[in-house]
């Protein structure tokens, strides 16, 4: 068996929504560099609409995947749909990740959160 | 192109090997400890086999064990100091602190057990010092343990130096071997070892093979009870099949030794020159004491993982230190033993050459290490903060 899906193999190789959006309306980045993952995110948001997101991606083949097929999960989505996103939903459009890296998912949630976050943050104080 | 880079890992077995290995299965079937003609037979190729691979170490064929590997044997030389030392009252034992999990997992079970362990610094260059070793050596020290060659880093070791303050303070010396035998030469007299652990499965051999020896007048502990095999050492009916195809790959080795270090030195200095063109990178390990084959570089703002899934995907197989491909949180002991920091050791890949690598294929190799890492980096956070210079570039 391989040691991850070909979703996953698919996203590592080539990941959605690499990049950064210089103007964003959101940005969150989360883990550090000791521990091997660091995820940032970049969202772009129209009207409570998530129009456009990238991110970039310190890690292993299953943090870059889970980074990628998380962008793709919220593109579109409204900010309180986004913000509901879980890890699961992460690992399990990706069908599935080893045990041991399900921390990835953890990983991609929290940052598109914190992204999210930011972007509320800043609408408050607008 | 296919590249097979990951011979420390394991290596693919010599012609030499599978032929002694099916012959045996086909003929020599028979089990030595039979009285009879076929198992005498067999009984005549094993001891044949010994004397061989004993040969290659300038032992006697009395001081060879075979085990199931160099795991294996790693156990039983440390079981057999322990015991033996804790009946003169010695619990003191010395070793290094980028030895393999064999070692290191042994001492710490021997910890809990009483024992107390010095591990020897590895400094930068991942070399022990003699000066420090023969410092930590005391009256109740009843073993010193330091490995040949480093399996992730490859450096070699000062074994004869050891082996002269080990034997000038009458502690035994144990080794080890496993990455070196059959790649550099080795002469357990002339470097005064009084144990050595070996696997087969490293030097074109199979695997679940290997071998311990000890010197005559060691009275090895035994792992495993049961029969009268291996002089009472190690019971269980003989590998004979995996041990006359270690025997096998040990002589190809051992008869080629000279010329396959002169290629493949050559190619490694080649490859190591290649990947220091990349920025921010850094070889792990002393450059020119290391073994023939190994090359080991760390490369800043990126994880390991992705390089050698990558490397994959263009044919090239390696390996790596970073904590995401063992599944474990930390990266590898060996590169934070030579000071390597995690952000560091994470982003780090291993080259494990073999005999038969031509120049072409390094340059290959370099070309593909220099566009993964450029990708990897591309979409980095880390790599942003560094040149961006919002963060301090660890490898200049």
């Amino acid at each position: 068996m391989a040691l991850y899906s070909d979703k996953v193999m698919d996203h590592f190789l080539q990941p959605r929504n690499l990049g950064v959006i210089e103007d964003a309306d959101g940005v969150g980045e989360v883990g550090n560099a000791k521990c091997g993952d660091i995820m940032k995110m970049y969202l772009k948001i129209d009207d409570d609409i998530i129009t456009d997101v990238k991110f970039e991606t310190f890690g292993c083949a299953s943090a870059i995947a889970s980074s990628s097929m998380a962008t793709e999960l919220i593109k579109g989505q409204r900010v309180e749909e986004a913000m509901q996103l879980t890890n699961k939903a992460v690992a399990e459009a990706l069908d599935g990740l080893p045990a041991y890296k399900m921390h990835c998912s953890v990983l991609a949630e929290e940052a598109i959160r914190a992204a999210l976050e930011d972007y509320q943050k800043k609408q408050e104080q607008a | 192109m296919q590249i097979y880079a990951d011979n420390a890992a394991t290596t693919k077995m010599s012609e030499a090997a599978i032929e002694a290995m099916t012959e045996c299965i086909r003929h020599w079937w028979g089990n030595p400890s039979s009285l009879y003609t076929i198992g005498q037979k067999a009984k005549e190729k094993l001891e044949e086999a010994r004397e061989e691979i004993a040969a290659v170490i300038n032992a006697s064929p009395r001081e060879i064990i075979f085990t199931s590997g160099g795991s294996e044997a790693d156990n039983q030389a440390l079981l057999t100091a322990a015991i033996n030392g804790k009946r003169q009252g010695k619990t003191h034992i010395i070793s290094s602190a980028f030895e393999h999990h064999a070692i290191l997992h042994t001492l710490n079970k021997l910890k809990k057990n009483g024992f107390e362990i010095t591990l020897l610094p590895v400094h930068e260059n991942g070399i022990v010092r003699t000066d420090e070793l023969e410092a930590a050596i005391r009256e109740d020290t009843c073993l010193v343990t330091i490995m040949t060659a480093n399996n992730e880093i490859g450096t070699i070791q000062p074994i004869a130096e050891i082996g002269e303050i080990c034997q000038k303070h009458g502690v035994l010396f144990h080794t080890d071997a496993v990455q070196a035998v059959g790649h550099l030469p080795i002469d357990v007299k002339a470097q005064q070892i009084d144990m050595l652990s070996a696997s087969a499965h490293k030097f074109h051999g199979p695997k679940g093979v290997g071998f311990l020896y000890a010197r005559k007048g060691i009275i090895l502990q035994n792992l495993i009870e049961g029969g009268a095999q291996e002089r009472g050492k190690r019971a269980g009916t003989e590998n004979l099949p995996g041990i006359l195809a270690t025997a096998a790959a040990l002589k190809e080795a051992a008869a080629h030794m000279e010329k396959n270090a002169a290629h493949m030195t050559a190619i490694r200095d080649y490859l190591i020159q290649g990947l220091s063109e990349i920025p921010h990178s850094a070889l792990n390990g002393d450059a020119l004491k290391r073994l023939p084959g190994n090359v080991n570089f760390s490369f800043e703002g990126i994880e390991g993982e992705g390089i050698l899934l990558l490397l994959d995907q263009k044919g090239i197989s390696a390996s790596s230190g970073s904590a995401c491909t063992s599944g474990a949180l930390d990266p590898s002991h060996v590169l934070l033993a030579i000071g390597r920091i995690h952000d560091v050791a994470h982003g780090s890949l291993r080259l494990s050459i073999g005999e038969d690598i031509t120049k072409e294929e390094a340059d290959y190799i370099i070309r593909s290490v220099k566009e993964v890492v450029a990708h990897l980096r591309s979409f980095s956070p880390v790599w942003r903060d560094l040149t961006e210079g919002k963060k301090e570039f660890i490898l200049k």
